[in-house]
């Protein structure tokens, strides 16, 4: 089995379908036949640049190229976490937070599924590294993206109830104790929900992928084995993590709720 | 006996305060906005301030915070409840203050949406007592109550006051109730604190 490669004048004709959406779009006054455009266009050239790159990346094996590409993907995830967040942390804070928690948990796993499960030689060869490291970081920044958001939402509407605990003499752990235990389990809802949908309801991307590609379904299936267990442990530990540090930062060394730390996104 | 020092103590734009508090009510007063709420928070340590407040010799920025707030009880002008059931805010559930407010030990199995704001009031004074405070910080703590039941808060917290012999700082605006507790009276006028005369 090998891959049925798609000529130019193939896409043509899958581009039809977008067009006449865009046209239906125009005919009941959607106003979104300009975005389908854009969208789509944007779709084209950014996925014709990533398979550039990635097909010059895979002819050389070189670390330093797979650092670059990998640390220019974790400041943009970094920088969608900060965006999705109503309320977030001003400063370097907002930034630094949901990237320094991607960065520990999805780096850490993704090496050790290169080295220890995979194993592949060297252990960064992009052709593994760079689709695992792209999956991994995808989910776990809509995970820690969530939990900060409840996080932040939550400390900010339930202030009172935060200072009537620290009043009544708990610790800022325990103030805050319900909304951290909320925001980590809606970080981490998706993939668990995803993991017992899997084969069922979705059959996911990246299996589907591999067997389009001639793979043999039930190795494809060992990789999506691999890779659900690989993202369900990186977001619900980057989702921790995110929600312990940004919880504490909620507080100063004398355990007074500091709200102001937090900014209206406008 | 405790008692509770200020020293230099400001918070905002107000005036450095220098007080001291001991087995007595003081009662403060001033237009809203003046800054009655906001002394009494920082004297709770939950907002940033300058000076510094004693607990009879321990140094507030010395002690942890958690071991300050308990022993220094502040009761916020709106009260804040976390869990379903009334009863599962408080730790010992001593019926002791319930009774003195008219409440029964019933409460505690009463769902927190159902109380009024007046029975909320007093339970978060129940509450509060419950943990034997040091000292005792109240932000207008009959407010939301009927005659009655301002009576009864009245003679809970001296009793209370005396018993335990801890001093009191009761943010007031009724002249009549100011005239029934106060031993001192303290006014805040253009961000001065200032004693008048009962």
């Amino acid at each position: 089995m090998s891959v049925m490669t798609l000529t130019p004048s193939d896409l043509a004709m899958a581009s039809v379908l977008v067009i006449s959406l865009a046209g239906i779009s125009i005919y009941l006054r959607l106003g979104l036949a300009k975005r389908i455009f854009i969208a789509a266009t944007r779709t084209v050239i950014q996925l014709l640049l990533i398979g550039l790159v990635l097909k010059t990346l895979f002819a050389q094996t070189q670390f330093i190229w797979v650092a670059l590409l990998a640390a220019l993907m974790l400041l943009i995830a970094g920088r969608e976490v900060m965006a999705r967040q109503q309320r977030r942390f001003g400063g370097l804070w907002g930034y630094g937070l949901g990237t320094m928690s991607m960065f520990v948990s999805s780096f850490s796993l993704t090496v050790y599924a290169l080295i220890v499960v995979v194993g592949t030689e060297p252990w960064y060869t992009p052709q593994y590294a760079i689709p695992l490291l792209g999956m991994m970081l995808g989910n776990t920044m809509t995970g820690v993206a969530l939990a900060l958001d409840k996080l932040t939402t939550t400390a900010w509407q339930q202030r009172n109830i935060i200072e009537a605990r620290l009043i009544l003499g708990q610790d800022w752990r325990m103030a805050i104790g319900d909304i951290t235990r909320d925001s980590v389990r809606i970080g981490m809802i998706p993939m668990i929900n995803a993991m017992a949908a899997a084969g069922i309801v979705s059959l996911p991307g990246m299996m589907t992928g591999q067997i389009l590609s001639g793979t043999d379904p039930l190795e494809a299936v060992k990789y999506q084995i691999l890779i659900m267990f690989m993202v369900t442990a990186g977001t619900g530990f980057a989702a921790i993590l995110a929600t312990w540090i940004g919880a504490k930062h909620l507080f100063d060394e004398r355990q007074r709720l500091r709200l102001e730390r937090l900014q209206q996104q406008t | 006996m405790t008692r509770i020092r200020l020293e230099d103590f400001t918070v905002d734009s107000l005036k450095p305060l220098n007080l001291v508090v001991s087995n007595e009510i003081v009662c403060l007063s001033g237009p809203s906005g003046s800054g009655k709420s906001l002394l009494l928070r920082a004297i709770a340590d939950l907002i940033d301030h300058q000076g510094e407040a004693y607990l009879g010799d321990d140094i507030c920025s010395e002690i942890s915070p958690v071991q300050w707030r308990k022993r220094v009880g502040f009761l916020p002008a709106e009260s804040a409840w976390w869990r379903d059931k009334v009863g599962d805010h408080f730790q010992a559930k001593d019926e002791h203050y319930l009774q003195q407010l008219n409440l029964s030990a019933e409460c505690f199995s009463w769902d927190i949406t159902r109380c009024s704001t007046g029975e909320k009031q007093r339970l978060a004074i129940a509450r509060l007592l419950e943990q034997k405070p040091e000292v005792l910080l109240l932000d207008e703590p009959t407010a939301s109550l009927d005659p009655e039941s301002v009576l009864s808060v009245e003679s809970l917290i001296k009793t209370y006051a005396a018993e335990k012999r801890v001093p009191v700082i009761w943010v007031s605006h009724n002249p009549q109730q100011i005239k029934r507790i106060a031993n001192r009276h303290f006014e805040i006028k253009q961000c001065a604190i200032i004693e008048v005369a009962l």
